[in-house]
């Protein structure tokens, strides 16, 4: 029965959760980016999260990497190794590592447990000449537990090292290989051809791809790899890039830029989100096309700088005085932030809209490897031929149309005058106090919702389809709904699970299909007021019977909901 | 005779507003540029004066209380060919967009940035402004300052800005070649115009500005940045106009010249093969 239970929770399947931990400032993370290659380079899937604490140097950083011989979606608890530099990081650990799991460290920590290997690291660097290459005997160990071969260790390290560094390094990682024998099997089989990279890089790609020309924000985590992308490809891929005095001169940036015909996007976390608000209201009424990223932190105010919460849904809903049509996307994996990121772009250009993805720091920080994007894949949106304006027919900005669309004029790009006002204006953009126009200007606006609404797209079904438990999540807590209900029905198909990207406007046909069919809905959300369900009720006055919920920064895990499941339904 | 390309509409303005001397001298400059409308966008935030873009024909972009520079700088990167002028007031400039004004300096756009300063809250209807005279130097019963008056031109030159100069309503002559300069300038361009406002300003009347105003003397010299800095700090009894800095130094586009060649940026294009090569460097 004990190794029915082991292969039930692994699905049969070769897969680890190692973490490496130490002090910022101790090398972990560029460790573990090295070790992730190293491991997908030999025909790894990955999955790795990043934890760290909103300092510099000292403290307790780490980075938890899942890998094996299948694609992974999020992280797990339980631990099959830890590589340490401290003693801190295994008293912090030790209680998530498994009975038959190991703890790699130097020989001369203080660490008293059945599972340490203990080994001359420091002893193995200094006789090289570096007590800083300690990190690369350490990794040569960890890849020959996992009897990884040392094939692709010389080319990964000459190009992501300085060339003084790479001798001492290699050899550092072959002395380390030869210090024990392997202990783990994976079945690998070929280099990978997937993709290894980061939410945030993810949505770079998007833009990119979508071809976006300008980018401004001011530094925010865990935005900040976002403008720290488009900055490394300003050049090559011909994006501005303003790092803004503030997020209000970000957003105004986005905003002038998009007027003057520039695919444009702002990003930032949430307290930059809320300097944005005004303006978020601006491209509404002027109907300026915008796509804005929060990368979600939780908060309020400062709240935990690198951390994960998805507790600004309803803020983001209805963030900014007044009524307009906006959109939101939740991204739910590093597949979705390509993808709907570019889809962004095109709605917002296609409504005349701002549309806001929403995002968080474990995705935006979180590394995995997925199949290959594809530019040619995205969705486009090619802008119809403005009317060519005549002295009697003048071009008007915001003529009255069918579909409250108005067809867009560029500036310059034609004799129109383009005139824009986040004042109420009329058809031609100057400034009005008529109630009849106001209305005819509400209306207009609120009237494109109607088309976007028929091009949102429904929740993903993850499970059983005549399941009876449903649970509902967004965004980035999606892939670990998924291995919790795959886990769930191998017991009892009784498990299903719709995933919202498309959020706001909130697509209800699917949930209202399912809602019919089944017992109980609960949602699982990564903030503490459940603000999905709350969304839901509203819409569609559907109610959850019962919450998961997570809000300690930490993202939930398969094993949190297994966990959650369990307390209110008493074991499983 | 052809209608003039530049025109203007029916405006909102109180009768007498210092306002009308500046847009009757605006347009006149835009004709005599022989810049066709089109390739002129004109850029406001709120306020008064910051309507000056709804009453011109022209393109106009009317954004938020203080936030005209943002985007008007973003306008110009996007797209060089454009003409952008903001035209906004003392408040909307100095006071709500004071943040935007300091480092849109920095930045040296080629945009000019006209500040219809009344040294007043004039649309609000008349409370001090960031410029408003000192109230223990003044007639106290009007809307003053407690504190010390903003001086936008000693802070944009000591900024880093390329050309910075002061003018006045009442002087269209010299506001039309302070006006023509400023557009011509490559880089950022100041122009801080005193204007009365008729209805709640009663100390900066058209008078008080009158009597104090003086041109700057043939021989100044306006590449002298200490020398400017002192000027900018003349503003009681006697008001310098003129150029008081201007400098060549390289624009935002001069230093980004991957992104500004012949093709300004919103009509480049990346091949679709060079996007999936940079996607593929993630394998």
């Amino acid at each position: 029965m004990i190794i029915l239970g082991y292969l039930i929770l692994n699905g049969g399947f070769s897969l680890y959760n190692i973490l490496l931990g130490g002090a910022a400032g101790d090398g972990i993370e560029t460790m573990a980016g090295l070790l992730e290659k190293m491991l997908k380079q030999s025909g790894c899937h990955l999955f790795t999260i990043r934890d760290f604490m909103s300092r510099v140097r000292g403290g307790h950083n780490f980075t938890q990497i899942r890998f094996g011989d299948q694609p992974l979606h999020a992280h797990r608890d339980t631990l099959d190794g830890i590589f340490t530099v401290d003693e801190k990081s295994y008293q912090e650990h030790q209680p998530r590592l498994s009975y038959d799991g190991f703890i790699l460290c130097d020989e001369a920590l203080a660490i008293d447990d059945f599972r340490a290997i203990k080994l001359p690291f420091k002893k193995i660097a200094t006789d090289l000449g570096n007590p800083k290459v300690i990190n690369s005997v350490a990794t040569g160990a960890l890849l020959k537990l996992f009897n990884i071969p040392l094939d692709h260790a010389a080319a990964i390290i000459k190009s992501n090292l300085r060339a003084d560094l790479v001798e001492i390094n290699l050899s550092a990682i072959n002395k380390g290989y030869d210090l024990l024998e392997s202990h783990y099997d994976l079945p690998l089989i070929e280099t990978s051809e997937d993709l290894m990279l980061s939410g945030n890089n993810a949505i770079g790609l998007g833009a990119v791809a979508a071809g976006l020309r300008f980018y401004s924000a001011y530094p925010m985590s865990p935005s900040t790899s976002l403008l720290d992308f488009f900055n490394a490809h300003s050049s090559t891929m011909a994006i501005a890039v303003e790092q803004a005095e503030d997020e209000i001169a970000a957003i105004n940036m986005a905003i002038g830029a998009s007027y003057a015909g520039a695919t444009a996007m702002t990003g930032t976390s949430g307290g930059g989100f809320s300097l944005m608000v005004e303006a978020l209201g601006f491209s509404g009424i002027a109907e300026i096309p915008l796509v804005a990223v929060d990368v979600q932190r939780p908060g309020p105010a400062t709240g935990f700088p690198t951390r994960t919460e998805q507790s600004d849904l309803k803020f983001v809903i209805s963030a900014s005085q007044g009524e307009f049509p906006r959109m939101v996307i939740a991204l739910r994996d590093h597949t979705d932030c390509f993808y709907q990121t570019a889809r962004s772009l095109a709605l917002a250009k296609k409504y005349q809209i701002p549309v806001i993805l929403l995002s968080d720091q474990y995705l935006a920080d979180s590394t995995t490897t997925i199949p290959i994007l594809n530019a040619s894949e995205i969705v486009h949106y090619d802008e119809p031929e403005a009317p060519v304006p005549t002295p009697d027919h003048p071009y008007k900005r915001y003529a009255l149309t069918e579909n409250g669309i108005s067809p867009l004029a560029i500036p310059g790009k034609s004799e129109a005058l383009v005139r824009v006002d986040s004042d109420e204006h009329d058809e031609s953009g100057q400034i009005t106090e008529s109630a009849t126009v106001r209305n005819q200007m509400v209306q207009k606006r609120m009237h494109k919702l109607e088309g976007l609404k028929k091009e949102l797209i429904e929740p993903e079904f993850w499970g059983a389809q005549q399941c009876q438990s449903l649970l509902v999540g967004f965004g980035s807590t999606s892939g670990a709904i998924k291995e919790a209900v795959d886990i769930l029905n191998q017991e009892e198909k009784n498990y299903g699970a719709l995933l919202f990207g498309d959020i706001y406007p909130l697509p209800t046909e699917r949930l209202r299909h399912f809602c019919d069919q089944v017992m109980e809905i609960i949602n699982v959300e990564q903030n503490a007021t459940g603000q999905l369900a709350s969304l839901i009720r509203e819409e569609t006055l559907i109610s959850c019977e019962h919450s998961i919920l997570k809000y300690d920064g930490r993202q939930l895990s398969v094993d949190d909901i297994l966990t959650g499941i369990k307390n209110f339904k008493g074991g499983f | 005779m052809s209608k003039p390309a530049f025109t203007n509409y029916e405006t909102a303005w109180c009768p007498g507003c210092g306002n009308f001397a500046i847009i009757e001298t605006l347009t006149g400059v835009l004709n005599q540029l022989e810049r066709p409308p089109h390739q002129v966008v004109l850029v406001g935030g709120i306020g008064q004066a910051a309507k000056t873009n709804q009453y011109i024909t022209a393109n106009g972009f009317s954004g938020l209380h203080g936030r005209s520079l943002p985007a008007a700088v973003a306008i110009k990167i996007a797209n060089d060919d454009l003409t952008v002028i903001v035209n906004t007031g003392d408040g909307d400039s100095y006071g709500e967009g004071g943040n935007h004004f300091l480092h849109n300096i920095r930045r040296n756009v080629d945009i000019t940035h006209f500040v219809h300063d009344n040294q007043i809250y004039g649309l609000t209807k008349g409370q001090p402004s960031p410029t408003s005279n000192r109230c223990d130097l003044t007639d106290n019963s009007n809307p003053c300052n407690l504190g010390a008056s903003f001086n936008p031109l000693l802070i944009a030159i000591a900024a880093g800005a390329t050309f910075v100069a002061r003018s006045f309503s009442g002087d269209k002559k010299h506001l039309a070649e302070m006006m023509t300069a400023a557009i011509q300038h490559p880089g950022y361009a100041l122009v801080d115009i005193l204007q009365p406002c008729v209805s709640f300003n009663k100390t900066n009347t058209f008078a008080y500005y009158k009597k104090r105003v003086k041109p700057l003397d043939e021989g100044y010299d306006a590449t002298n940045k200490l020398a400017a800095l002192e000027k900018a700090m003349e503003f009681g009894d006697t008001i310098p106009i003129g150029i008081l800095y201007r400098e060549q130094a390289p624009t935002y586009a001069a230093k980004h010249p991957e992104l500004f060649d012949k093709v300004p940026l919103v009509d480049k294009q990346i091949n679709q093969s060079d996007v999936q090569a940079l996607i593929n460097s993630y394998i």
